[in-house]
Formats: C-alpha cells, sequence, structure tokens
C-alpha cells in the first residue's frame, strides 16, 4: 500500500489558486462601468459567435473571463435559475445579489472539493433606475465575492487596466466617452483595438423590460471615432 | 432555490418547460373531471393579416356555465417581440400556457444567444397544446392563435391549433372561441388581400361587436365602464396594442354609422 504524500493545507490552496489564476491572465481582460445611461461592459472578444457578456434577466447582465466552456456553463445555469426564480415568485424578485452568491457557492465548493478548480471571473451586474443603485458583483475563481461601485476590471492585467481607466473614469460619461476609455484602457500602450477585436453590451438605464443591449458593427465603429 | 446546474447527459438545454419537469415544478395534469367544476372560460378572439402583418383582437367576457365571471380578461398577448397569442378555452390553463410560452421564448433566446424562427414558435405552442390534451380530456382544453412577423420573409403569418396540438397556417384570416362562427363569417365576408392594418382593425372591431350581439359568451364593448376589446397589431416593428382610446373611437363610429342606417339599432 503506498501512502500519499502529506501536503500542508496552506501549499493545497495556494496551488489551487495559482493554477485559476494562471488560467484566468492567459485570457483577454474586460471591464464594466457605470455610468449615466446604464452600466457598459466591453471585452476584448475576436470571435463574433463565442460571447463573454450576455443577457441573464430584465436588468441583469453576466459577463465571464478564463475559460468559456466553464464560464459558458455558470451564465447557463444563472439564466435557468433567474428564469425559474420569475417564474416560482415574480419577476420582481430576480436580483443581482442572490445570484451573486449562488456562483460564490458554486465556485467556492469547486475550488475545495473538485480535481481542479473553475479558470474563470464573473461579473454579475444590475442596472438601477438612478446610478447610485447599480450593482456590480465580481465573483472569483475561489467563490470570493467583491461588490463593485463605479467601474471594475476582470482578466488579465486587471490591475494595470483598472488603473489607466480609474484616472479619467466619471459616472457622468456617455456611452461614447466609456467606449472609447475601456478600448484605450483595455489595450495598453502598444496597439489599438478595433470594433471587430470588442465585444460590447449596455444595460440601459431608460428602457422597458430588457434592458440588455449589444452594441456592435458600426455603431460601435462610430462610437470609438 | 440553489443553482440548477446538470450533468451532461440530463442537461435541459434551452428548454424551458423540460427545466420545469426536471426541477420538478411543473404542474400536475388535473384528473378531475372539469363537468364537476364551474371552471372559467375566455371566448372569441381573431386574428386577420393585412398589409403591414396581422392584427390580432379579443373581447373582454370570461364566462363560468352561464355566468360571466370577468368584465376585464385579456386574451391578446405578446409572445415576444414580433409575435402574438391570442387564447380561447379554459382560463386558468390558458393563462399559465402563454406565460409559459412567452418565458419558453425568451429563455430559448437567452441560452442559446439567439431568437426562435417563427416556425419553431408556431410548432412550439403546438407542442404545449399537444402536451395538454390529457387535460383538454378533462374539459381544460385551451385552443389559442399565434400570429408573428416574420422578419426572414419580411411578412405576417398566422396559426390556428387544434386541442391536439394540430397546427395549421391560414392565409387569411384565423378564429377561435365560442364566438368563431360568427366572428368568422363577418370577416369573411369584409375580408380584402392587401388591405392595410387600419381597414383590418375596423373589421375586427365588427366581427367582435356582431358576435356579441349573437353569443352570449362573447362581450361587446363596454361603453359604460369604459372597457373594449384588446386589439393588437404585429408588423416589422414588432407588437404593438392599439390604445383604448383609438378602440373606443372606432366602435363609437360604427355605432353611429348603424344608427344612421336605422337598422339594428331602432
Amino acid at each position: 500500500m503506498t501512502m500519499p504524500f502529506y501536503v500542508a493545507p496552506e501549499q493545497l490552496m495556494k496551488d489551487r489558486a495559482d493554477f485559476a489564476r494562471k488560467g484566468i491572465a492567459r485570457g483577454r481582460a474586460l471591464t464594466a462601468l457605470s455610468i449615466s445611461n446604464g452600466i457598459l461592459i466591453c471585452a476584448e472578444n475576436r470571435s463574433n459567435t463565442l460571447r463573454k457578456v450576455s443577457e441573464i434577466y430584465d436588468r441583469i447582465a453576466f459577463a465571464g473571463v478564463g475559460r468559456y466552456n466553464e464560464f459558458d456553463q455558470l451564465r447557463i445555469a444563472g439564466v435557468r435559475h433567474a428564469d425559474l426564480k420569475g417564474y416560482t415568485y415574480s419577476r420582481d424578485d430576480v436580483d443581482a445579489r442572490s445570484l451573486a452568491n449562488q456562483y460564490a457557492q458554486v465556485l467556492g465548493q469547486t475550488f475545495t472539493h473538485e480535481m481542479k478548480p473553475m479558470e474563470v471571473e464573473i461579473l454579475v451586474a444590475e442596472v438601477a433606475s438612478d446610478p447610485g443603485g447599480d450593482q456590480m458583483f465580481h465573483v472569483l475563481y475561489d467563490g470570493t465575492v467583491n461588490d463593485e461601485s463605479g467601474y471594475t476590471v476582470l482578466g488579465g492585467e486587471a490591475d494595470s487596466i483598472a488603473e489607466q481607466l480609474g484616472q479619467t473614469y466619471d459616472g457622468e460619461w456617455e456611452v461614447g466617452d466609456a467606449v472609447k476609455a475601456s478600448s484605450a484602457a483595455l489595450s495598453g500602450q502598444e496597439r489599438t483595438l478595433e470594433a471587430d477585436d470588442l465585444e460590447v453590451a449596455l444595460l440601459v438605464r431608460e428602457t422597458g423590460r430588457r434592458a440588455f443591449q449589444r452594441i456592435e458593427g458600426d455603431e460601435l465603429a462610430e462610437l470609438l471615432n | 432555490m440553489t443553482l440548477p446546474l446538470f450533468e451532461a447527459g440530463g442537461d435541459p438545454g434551452p428548454n424551458f418547460a423540460a427545466l420545469l419537469r426536471s426541477t420538478g415544478l411543473a404542474p400536475p395534469d388535473p384528473d378531475v373531471p372539469a363537468a364537476d367544476l364551474a371552471i372559467t372560460h375566455a371566448t372569441t378572439v381573431v386574428a386577420i393579416r393585412c398589409q403591414q402583418g396581422v392584427v390580432m383582437a379579443g373581447d373582454r367576457r370570461a364566462t363560468a356555465g352561464h355566468l360571466i365571471s370577468h368584465r376585464t380578461i385579456e386574451k391578446v398577448f405578446p409572445a415576444d417581440r414580433h409575435s402574438g397569442v391570442a387564447i380561447a378555452g379554459a382560463a386558468g390553463p390558458a393563462m399559465e400556457m402563454v406565460r409559459l410560452f412567452q418565458l419558453q421564448l425568451e429563455h430559448y433566446e437567452k441560452v442559446e444567444g439567439k431568437g426562435l424562427s417563427l416556425d419553431g414558435k408556431a410548432n412550439q405552442l403546438g407542442m404545449m397544446v399537444r402536451n395538454n390534451l390529457p387535460a383538454a380530456m378533462q374539459g381544460f382544453a385551451v385552443v389559442p392563435l399565434f400570429a408573428g412577423y416574420d422578419t426572414t420573409r419580411e411578412v405576417g403569418r398566422l396559426f390556428q391549433y387544434d386541442v391536439t396540438g394540430g397546427r395549421y397556417e391560414e392565409r387569411e384570416y384565423a378564429v377561435g372561441g365560442s364566438g368563431s362562427l360568427h366572428a368568422g363569417t363577418v370577416i369573411k365576408l369584409g375580408y380584402r388581400p392587401g388591405a392595410d392594418a387600419d381597414e383590418m382593425i375596423d373589421l375586427a372591431v365588427s366581427a367582435l361587436f356582431r358576435t356579441a350581439e349573437e353569443d352570449s359568451a362573447t362581450g361587446g364593448p363596454d361603453l359604460v365602464r369604459g372597457i373594449y376589446p384588446v386589439v393588437a397589431v404585429i408588423g416589422a416593428d414588432g407588437f404593438e396594442r392599439v390604445a383604448d382610446a383609438d378602440v373606443e373611437a372606432r366602435f363609437r363610429d360604427l355605432l353611429a354609422s348603424l344608427e344612421s342606417q336605422g337598422g339594428d339599432f331602432e
């Protein structure tokens, strides 16, 4: 009989966290900003079909970075959770906070109990009728939930992108300002990002029931110029 | 309520009804014949094709046996942005079916990232009607009309169903509910291919008015309480409900023209 090697719990957790962080750092980043028209989410994504930003419910959006198959599975679970909750209770009872907590529970459970932690970071954003009420929950690979206000960045090189965004960020921004600033922060110094390299969506503050709108094609190109 | 995660084999995909079943939230089929209960029935609905798309309309009455149970029930609903559904039959199961259908279309669109085609939506509704067959046999029949603007073909299309889920696409108009015989006759006589929405709204209003005179389960315009049929136009811009004030004006015009002819209203 072979005895398993003893590994200190601290070391075990650190190894798992390093593994997840490495996976996430390989992917492209995304930004989310609370602005005058709503919440703008801007991701660097060259694919037009494999989405990083999506609609969850009337006023709630989802964004993920890292491994696509893992965050997409979480996205679908979120849509299911929200639709089931709205069906069982009422549309008004579906909120971002409870969804973020559900995600945190699943990510935390996977981090400690499964073979491999999920290599993802996700954002659950809910737009309110006034900017002060906007909610953005940033959930990490180990289930840590951060309640962000103003703006947040997910993914590789998040700190330097956040620093650049923070120098100019203003909650009074219009969509055009926010798209330009996000694009500049995501691209860094050496390169520029075109409309084709970005996936942009807005949770519109003043709207009917479904607030989620994609900004793409010519409309996006115009905003970038 | 926990996050619904599934193994790859048991995943319900983009189907909301399957999700409800797999989470145990789907309602059970009734096993008591409806004859023992006075259940509420929703009555006459019509859908007419027009140049812009489709006009849908339904009266506001619900009956339970020989009694009027509601004066203000609505039977015409948006299914999604470019389609609408109108219901006749047992009101409770019908409302539930509409709610599930609306959710199903939205759920599919969110999970798949792309909406269903109009044919796909019509088939979905057909399946829901068919799944309701055991309940229909107990007296809880639901017979919807489905209409929408086909954004790929750029025309309005409409579909009629029977209790078994049979789906029939109609080219001109479709009617449902207790007053369908009378409403259908009025529309048949007044229908003109290629007519614009305005003319077909008047035709729908007139059909519901005539039906209300002949069928006790169909409600006419209630000028005292200000209750008028729900009328909607589905075109390239999506589902738009016609304002009550507009419907009222059309009824008042109809009444005025009938009065001036002296016939029915002497």
